[in-house]
């Protein structure tokens, strides 16, 4: 290896954690903000111009607050599970590609950390690596709030990872390979070459899917405040709590980034409008994510396993098969 | 956008791995440093004991409910079921007919579980009296 690579690879996962940290805090505004309209009341307003600075207020506090470990916690484990959300979150990162290649000083730049060819497995592996963070939280936790709330996001990561999966596999059928370079290059065509037009059932199963492991409303059972407090944070607080969130944000926004590519035909042939594009229907997907938590109520735990195993299931086997049976003649 | 031909593609993903981790980890000990010098702090003694309605409560035993068993083993089935489609949805063009075939007759063979899970009642949530 040589040394410009290893420059290049530190300083675009600098640049990504940098990024994605600050769109984690600015995403707290966004969705306060957006929640507030939808409500026909104004937000944060007094930090700042707009409450623009609420973020950083926000950031003061949770590092200036007491550092609280409470008695029968097993330290740490406890310690450590804030840690593993936030760190999996970003690195599921790792294989999507987030701006067309450019070239600087004469140097092509792949906007990619790192180039692997199973691409999206590793992507949906991270993802489900990010389901030990609530899960060790809430069982060292000693409370059984947060002990419910580790049961119910385990239930709900394993049995949602089953509908991204089989929704999956039906594009990658027709594209034919895992990195979501080859995905995007296959529909480089334009508007009318997007998987979503010929795979509408499984962009659907995915795109609730993705509600699902990011933990967001209809589906929001892991903290869900009038039943289980906070459920696996209500003992943290301070910055461990504040990992869980920049966690929950960068995985709606990475989420994102995998809608847009796999279904939405990503950047397109790699112009600068292309990239615009994906920058646009990303922000799209997180605004969708803000707009239903405040239009629609949550579900209860038995009705989201029974939305899952006995409705999402069947109808995403029943689409890989159709998707097979269509390519076979 | 062209492949990004390296020797070690997965160089970058270790790298990240090291550099998340360090630099998350990094900003618990900052948080604690920063609350140790500046938090207001209180020695109340309570306040240390887990979020209750107010008594000192006992230690909590993880007990979770056998349902959520129930679900693991089924996620196991079916998660396994996608790990082996996985390959084959890849070189779906190159197997041809004998792949899908291959392949309908493994999903014939998990419906028929799938059909006896639903029938046994392993997908309801049911109440425990």
């Amino acid at each position: 290896m040589d040394v410009a690579f290893i420059i290049e690879t530190i300083a675009k996962i600098v640049v990504i954690l940098l990024i994605f940290s600050a769109l984690a805090g600015l995403g707290t505004y966004f969705e306060r903000k957006v929640l507030a309209f939808m409500q026909r009341r104004l937000g944060p307003m007094h930090v700042g111009p707009y409450g623009l600075l609420q973020v950083a207020a926000d950031g003061i506090k949770l590092f200036t607050k007491e550092d609280i470990v409470p008695q029968n916690v097993v330290k740490p484990i406890f310690k450590i599970a804030p840690v593993i959300t936030a760190a999996t979150a970003f690195m599921a990162s790792a294989a999507i590609p987030f701006w067309p290649q450019f070239t600087a000083f004469g140097y092509t730049v792949h906007p990619i950390v790192a180039d692997i060819n199973v691409g999206i497995l590793y992507v949906l592996g991270i993802m489900a690596i990010g389901l030990y963070g609530p899960l060790l939280g809430g069982m060292a936790s000693a409370n059984k709030w947060s002990l419910i709330s580790a049961a119910r996001s385990a239930a709900i990561f394993i049995s949602y990872e089953v509908i991204t999966g089989l929704a999956l596999l039906a594009p990658l059928m027709m594209v034919g390979s895992l990195s979501l370079i080859d995905i995007n290059n296959y529909q480089a065509g334009g508007i009318t070459h997007w998987i979503v037009w010929s795979q509408p059932v499984a962009f659907v199963l995915f795109w609730i899917a993705a509600f699902a492991e990011t933990g967001r409303t209809p589906f929001h059972l892991v903290a869900n405040d009038h039943e289980i407090i906070d459920g696996f944070g209500t003992e943290y607080s301070g910055m461990r709590w504040g990992m869980f969130f920049i966690g929950e944000y960068a995985n709606m926004f990475f989420i994102s980034f995998v809608i847009s590519i796999v279904f939405l035909g990503g950047f397109g042939d790699g112009t600068i409008a292309g990239a615009v594009q994906l920058l646009l229907k990303v922000s799209f997907f997180f605004f969708f994510f803000l707009w239903t938590r405040a239009a629609w109520p949550d579900i209860r735990p038995d009705q989201l396993m029974w939305l899952c195993w006995k409705v999402l299931m069947p109808i995403a086997v029943l689409n890989v098969v159709a998707t097979g049976i269509v390519m076979m003649f | 956008m062209e492949h990004y031909n390296v020797a070690n593609p997965y160089f970058g993903v270790f790298v990240l791995f090291v550099l998340t981790f360090g630099a998350f980890y990094a900003t618990t000990v900052i948080a604690r440093l920063a609350s140790r010098a500046l938090a207001a702090k209180d020695t109340e003694k309570i306040k240390l004991t887990v979020y209750e309605c107010g008594p000192e409560v006992t230690k909590q035993p993880n007990r979770i409910s056998t349902q959520f068993y129930l679900f693991a083993l089924l996620f196991l089935l079916f998660d396994v079921e996608i790990v082996f489609m996985f390959p084959w949805a890849i070189d779906f063009k190159l197997l041809g007919w004998f792949g899908f075939a291959e392949m309908m007759m493994f999903i014939l063979l998990l419906a028929i579980g799938f059909v006896y899970a639903w029938k046994k009642g392993a997908l309801e949530w049911h109440n425990i009296k």
